[in-house]
């Protein structure tokens, strides 16, 4: 019996991959555990391995194909004398399985109609398109060639070439001296990385997730962002810890939870969680020059969609400032990081109902531009704002507090904060579904508060 | 095991002299804002370092001008041995503006950027990474500074401390890890805390060289910590000295003390103490006389006071301080 091999999911968020080379060919004969190829994803180079034993009797697709879709057929593996009456019929190699697999990753960026507010650059500036992972990486290399003090250390972050490939390449370009793998050990290095910015360095510290810093968290409060005042404005420390927050996809409670509300309670933190590229680039590098410790919070699933990033020199975008994604009249919709993209597609939703709905994306949870949306709720009267963390004390209640005090009369409806759920992250497919907010969801409360 | 003490002999009478008189000064601090505690003008937490003097004060005889040192929330006696002013340690001891933390901080938490002196941590233990992470930036600056990580033997326990054990061994960093092994925990002695008799020993473990102190004998802990530094300034990594002290007041001014006796204390007092060492060695080899230490003592006196006096003096913070220093202002 002809058995097909499957395009393997190698990692938690990957839809698609590239087939990056073959390590058989057609007519060998391989047995379980033998390398047939290696495969590369939105992290890594990973090999694959045969399963079942048997002649390889067709490759379906060529190496170097990229997109390829996650349990699309990639070869076949006949069992030995038996003859390729199968390889009939998928002839074409390459492009048909790249065609299909490249929709849903196209799919889920086309239907946002950014138009960009607030962009205050010069005229005639170009535009590039990267992704958020390499606008991450741009940041990073950019702020490390002008300032000889700026280095990067967390786990896997050189030899590795990064859990999430963001800081692939880094390590050739500046050398173990500035690349730093750490062992696992959050606690300690991220008191080291304290301690050298005492000492007069700016750390850029990666946490895998931001699920491991809580084992770092006395560091980041206590010694990161309690100093300065301690010390009478003595002492600080300028440093950046930055990385995924927040759910991927299928990896269960501990490693699924959006810490935006935590930090941003603290005082003497900074809090950026960027939605695009430019905004991630634009940020990190003010980050990173900010002489405070800032938390800079990204989202695995973000990192590989592609967004347009001008391509200047030297681009960056202050903290403490939302940005306007688009205007409107109607109703107000805030959120931040990957909350922006339910916010985005109700947006779209709401106009082909004819509603007209402003979208601000805060970019910076501490300093918190409160005065953007409360300016945006005193022309729209109502507002729902939209995040993945949990319900209780969350960034969304306090958006509602804000608005109760500084734009109590304006309002024509209650403000409705729509959130993950309040439990642990389910693992099953479809519980984990559940507990994320849904752009569903957003539209019932945008709907409530309209009275439609 | 515990060091011999130092010889007696070509010791120059101006370092006993220095010695006296900083260890004098740390005591005689420390009483008075014992007092002050008690008189309700220094408030929250206040941890003595009355015992203990030899431990910094023979560290800061190894020193070097530029090399750094952090500790813990017990950090009067390392700010005075570091050159810090007593007017402006006694005036955050009471919150006040003249205070080096302009009353913000109180006695747990002080800096001095200019005498390189990093806090004043009270987490137990997390000063201990903040120190390898200086001495991280020396040696990436490298500007052949060292620094001292100062922690008792009850932050001895600490995970975080193996964590940063590890990575000061994989990189080399210029750090001389200081336990101050004062035997009792808070509460709960070293003995019922701590399953190795000699924590130093630990180092073992991540290639990391050390050895025991007597920290009553202020010769043999600067002789020590001189070892300790020639070896992190050569570039061969961390050096642990496990230096053997001990606390005569309790482990903050509400200790009740029931975990030891007053025998216990009276007889290190009387056999040990670190302050008469010095002034014996002064004595019997004829560097001095009884007059000359009590016109030291004299002036300590007089040092100590006029801190007292500046402290109670010193205004409180303006209300407006309550929201500065939140955050650093980007240099233009």
């Amino acid at each position: 019996m002809a058995i097909e091999i499957l395009m393997p999911a190698l990692s938690p968020t990957m839809e698609a991959g590239t087939l990056a080379k073959w390590l058989v060919a057609e007519g060998d004969k391989v047995n379980s555990g033998d390398i047939l190829a290696e495969i590369e994803t939105d992290k890594a180079t990973m090999e694959f391995e045969a399963v079942d034993e048997g002649i390889i009797g067709k490759l379906l697709i060529a190496e170097g194909t990229a997109n390829v879709a996650v349990n699309s057929a990639i070869a076949v593996l006949l069992d030995e004398g038996e003859s390729l009456s199968y390889a009939a019929s998928p002839a074409p190699v390459a492009s048909a399985a790249a065609q299909t697999a490249s929709e849903p990753t196209t799919a889920a960026q086309a239907p946002i109609t950014v138009q960009v507010v607030e962009h205050d650059l010069p005229v005639g500036t170009a535009f590039k398109s990267l992704t958020v992972r390499e606008a991450i990486r741009e940041a990073m290399s950019e702020e490390m060639r002008s300032d000889e003090t700026v280095y990067l250390m967390g786990e896997e972050v050189a030899e590795y070439q990064g859990a999430y490939k963001i800081s692939q390449g880094m390590l050739d370009e500046f050398g173990p001296k500035r690349v730093i793998d750490t062992p696992i050990t959050e606690h300690g290095f991220a008191g080291i990385a304290v301690g050298a910015a005492f000492g007069g360095l700016k750390p850029v510290v990666e946490f895998m997730t931001f699920n491991f810093a809580m084992q770092a968290m006395d560091h980041i409060i206590n010694s990161a962002a309690k100093t300065l005042y301690m010390s009478g404005g003595q002492m600080g420390a300028p440093m950046v810890f930055r990385g995924p927050n927040g759910a991927a996809a299928r990896v269960g409670a501990q490693h699924s939870q959006d810490y935006a509300a935590w930090y941003a309670h603290v005082p003497g933190l900074k809090v950026v969680m960027p939605y695009s590229a430019d905004d991630a680039k634009g940020l990190l590098k003010s980050a990173i020059r900010d002489p405070n410790p800032v938390i800079f919070l990204e989202n695995e699933i973000l990192y590989g969609q592609s967004f347009q990033v001008p391509d200047l020199p030297d681009y960056t975008v202050p903290l403490g400032k939302a940005r306007i994604w688009r205007e409107g009249n109607d109703i107000t919709l805030v959120s931040f990081g990957i909350g922006m993209k339910y916010a985005l597609e109700t947006a779209d939703q709401l106009a082909e109902m004819g509603v007209s709905a402003e979208v601000i994306d805060l970019r910076c949870l501490r300093p918190l531009d409160t005065d953007t949306v409360v300016n945006s709720v005193k022309k729209t009267n109502r507002c729902v704002t939209i995040e993945e963390g949990f319900p209780v004390c969350s960034i969304g209640s306090h958006i509602s507090s804000v608005l109760m005090h500084e734009a109590f009369d304006y309002l024509d409806g209650p403000v409705i904060t729509c959130t993950g759920k309040d439990v642990p992250m389910p693992y099953a497919a479809n519980l984990e579904k559940l507990a994320l907010v849904t752009t569903a969801e957003v539209m019932t409360a945008a709907k409530s508060v309209l009275y439609r | 095991m515990v060091a011999k003490r130092a010889s007696k002999a070509n010791i120059a009478k101006d370092n006993l002299l220095h010695y006296y008189r900083e260890m004098l000064l740390i005591r005689r601090f420390e009483e008075k804002a014992g007092q002050l505690y008690g008189m309700g003008l220094i408030g929250g937490f206040c941890h003595l370092y009355i015992g203990q003097e030899a431990v910094v004060v023979g560290l800061e005889a190894a020193a070097e001008k530029g090399d750094k040192r952090v500790t813990s929330y017990r950090d009067h006696g390392h700010m005075l041995a570091c050159g810090m002013e007593a007017n402006g340690v006694m005036a955050e001891l009471t919150g006040r503006s003249g205070g080096y933390s302009k009353g913000k901080g109180g006695s747990m938490h002080m800096f001095s950027k200019e005498k390189h002196f990093y806090g004043g941590h009270g987490i137990v233990g997390a000063q201990v990474p903040i120190g390898a992470g200086l001495a991280f930036a020396d040696k990436y600056l490298g500007n052949g500074r060292v620094t001292f990580a100062y922690f008792g033997d009850g932050a001895a326990n600490q995970g975080q401390v193996y964590e940063t054990f590890n990575m000061a061994a994989l990189w080399d960093l210029p750090v001389v890890f200081v336990i101050e092994n004062n035997q009792y925990a808070m509460g709960t002695s070293q003995q019922r805390s701590t399953s190795s008799a000699e924590i130093y020993e630990r180092g073992r473990a991540f290639g990391i060289p050390g050895e025991a102190v007597d920290g009553m004998d202020v010769l043999a802990v600067k002789a020590a910590g001189e070892t300790a530094v020639a070896h992190c300034r050569s570039g061969n990594g961390p050096y642990i000295l496990e230096i053997k002290t001990y606390r005569y007041r309790g482990h903050s001014m509400s200790d009740p003390a029931k975990y030891r006796t007053r025998e216990e204390v009276q007889k290190i007092r009387e056999e040990k103490d670190a302050i008469e060492h010095v002034r014996d060695l002064l004595l019997t080899g004829k560097h001095c006389t009884e007059e000359d230490l009590k016109a030291i003592d004299k002036d300590i006196k007089a040092v100590v006071n006029e801190s007292a006096e500046f402290a109670k003096q010193s205004p409180e913070p303006a209300l407006d301080e309550l929201w500065t220093d939140i955050y650093a202002q980007a240099e233009a």
